[in-house]
């Protein structure tokens, strides 16, 4: 059951005029079509018909039904880029779903203390107000790399997500738990897997490479357009965030 | 829990994908995307494929199969051989690579790793060793060029030393392939695994040796490594990945079903 068929009936007229586009922001880093190739499988699938396109053009970002962020490399590279191209204030300006992934959600977050060689800590896009650091694997073997499992609250991007879900990931940093938290995993300590506020979300694990469980959760998001009430939830006020042994 | 992952490696020479016992003789398994698909669909977590000639024959070899791969398959892949610069990796990674291994060309230029790292980060540089008992001196060494008998030849480095230098120089993962069992099935070297996870802080994928559902329970719960890698057992069907992981399962492993 889709939200935005509730929140707007004319949803399928307007469709039917207007192309249903998710726009992957070219960031300049490698590894985007990844994630492109994920959107465009979607499409097998007869009740989702989105354009997928990737790039870095304000105007079709600024005219897109949803916007993802992606990003390898270190968070101080991605950030001069998205500056470079003069994507930041355009990017916090957005009022359509937004996905971070990966690097893409750490951006979405105030600080990153990966510096990679510079003498600061990062400012990313703020916004969502968490700060990310090292993680904590307690002696475990690092980069955090594999498939672990999420724990994930009632958030629409995980609309039927069961807990202890396996999805792949591939990081040594980290967003804490906090009230932006929507999606949690263990690898020594307890981190965040997802964050969210309003209609900025991100993931910190790679949906496209993440089988059918990360299908899943991409055409959650493909499910959301600008009439998407994210209003309807905050994730402190999360009915049963479900704790589990992982 | 993070789940032991299950590797299947398919070796690639001329845009097939080939398997030979220790090395040699290669013969042709199958074609490279219809194999990829098959194994993402049995449950392989992550799939490694080596283009064993591109190290050997200095030429540019068509990698754009890299893409037809990311363009069908769902899981992680990394691509392995003749990635001697950055401009290459940048290529492969591009093309979707979710990584990059590097074997003989880091040990002709160890400051390989180093420029990879900072270039990609570190979580998307993989090192592959190639590493044999030598008897004369009783200990583990590393050999370069093993894609091609006729050029294959002995390093100066102890496996161990070089274990530790690749870390120091930034990699990600270490695949450590232990040629005296490679292709014959007697199962992995626990022992040299286990010598080796010790120095080991990055995570640590086995490779050669795999014949039964044992050795993969073997190496997981003795040798502690975070990945299993097989190709002769999953192209000849001698192991079925879905019961190989539930086997697993039923060992108390960690597993992704």
């Amino acid at each position: 059951m889709s939200q935005q068929s509730l929140n707007n009936p004319s949803n399928d007229s307007i469709s039917n005029t207007v192309q249903d586009t998710t726009v992957i922001i070219d960031t300049g880093c490698a590894n985007l079509n990844s994630v492109r190739y994920a959107f465009e499988r979607l499409n097998n699938d007869a009740a989702i018909n989105t354009h997928v396109l990737v790039t870095d053009d304000l105007t079709l970002i600024k005219a897109a039904t949803r916007v993802v962020l992606p990003g390898v490399g270190s968070a101080g590279a991605a950030m001069n880029s998205l500056q470079n191209k003069q994507l930041i204030n355009l990017i916090k300006g957005l009022t359509q779903p937004v996905l971070g992934v990966c690097l893409g959600m750490q951006m979405m977050s105030t600080l990153s203390s990966e510096r990679g060689g510079k003498d600061k800590d990062c400012e990313c896009l703020g916004l969502i107000p968490t700060q990310i650091s090292e993680l904590d694997s307690r002696g475990a073997p690092l980069p955090h790399i594999g498939w672990n499992q999420i724990m994930p609250s009632a958030h629409p991007l995980f609309d039927g997500i069961k807990a202890g879900s396996y999805v792949y990931f591939v990081h040594s940093y980290r967003a804490p738990l906090s009230d932006y938290t929507i999606a949690r995993c263990q690898y020594g300590e307890t981190f965040s897997a997802a964050i969210a506020k309003d209609n900025f979300m991100g993931v910190q694990f790679h949906p496209e490479k993440s089988s059918d469980v990360g299908a899943n959760i991409l055409s959650n998001f493909v499910n959301m357009n600008s009439n998407t009430d994210f209003n309807a939830f905050t994730p402190l006020t999360l009915s049963n965030p479900v704790e589990t042994n992982v | 829990m993070l789940a032991k992952r299950i590797v299947p490696c398919l070796d690639v020479k001329d845009g097939k994908v080939v398997k030979g016992v220790q090395f040699r003789n290669h013969e042709i398994v199958g074609d490279i995307v219809p194999l990829a698909a098959r194994y993402t669909v049995e449950g392989a977590d992550e799939l490694v494929f080596y283009d064993i000639t591109a190290s050997v024959h200095d030429r540019v070899i068509d990698k754009s199969w890299v893409s037809r791969v990311a363009e069908q398959i769902d899981i992680p892949f990394c691509v392995a051989g003749g990635i001697k610069t950055l401009a290459q990796a940048r290529q492969l990674l591009a093309y979707g690579a979710d990584k990059i291994s590097v074997n003989s060309p880091a040990l002709s230029d160890p400051s390989l790793i180093s420029r990879l790292q900072d270039e990609f980060g570190r979580q998307c540089i993989v090192i592959g060793i190639d590493s044999y008992f030598d008897k004369d001196s009783q200990s583990y060494k590393v050999k370069q060029f093993t894609g091609d008998e006729t050029a294959t030849k002995d390093t100066q480095w102890y496996t161990q030393d070089w274990v530790e230098e690749v870390q120091k120089r930034g990699c990600g993962e270490i695949v450590l392939n232990v040629m005296n069992q490679d292709g014959v099935r007697q199962g992995y070297d626990i022992k040299q695994l286990s010598i080796v996870r010790a120095l080991c802080d990055v995570p640590l994928i086995a490779s050669g040796g795999a014949g039964t559902l044992l050795h993969f329970k073997d190496v997981f719960l003795e040798a502690k490594v975070d990945a299993a890698l097989a190709a002769s057992v999953f192209h000849k069907a001698i192991i079925n990945i879905q019961a190989l992981k539930a086997y697993l399962q039923q060992q108390g492993i960690a597993i992704r079903r």
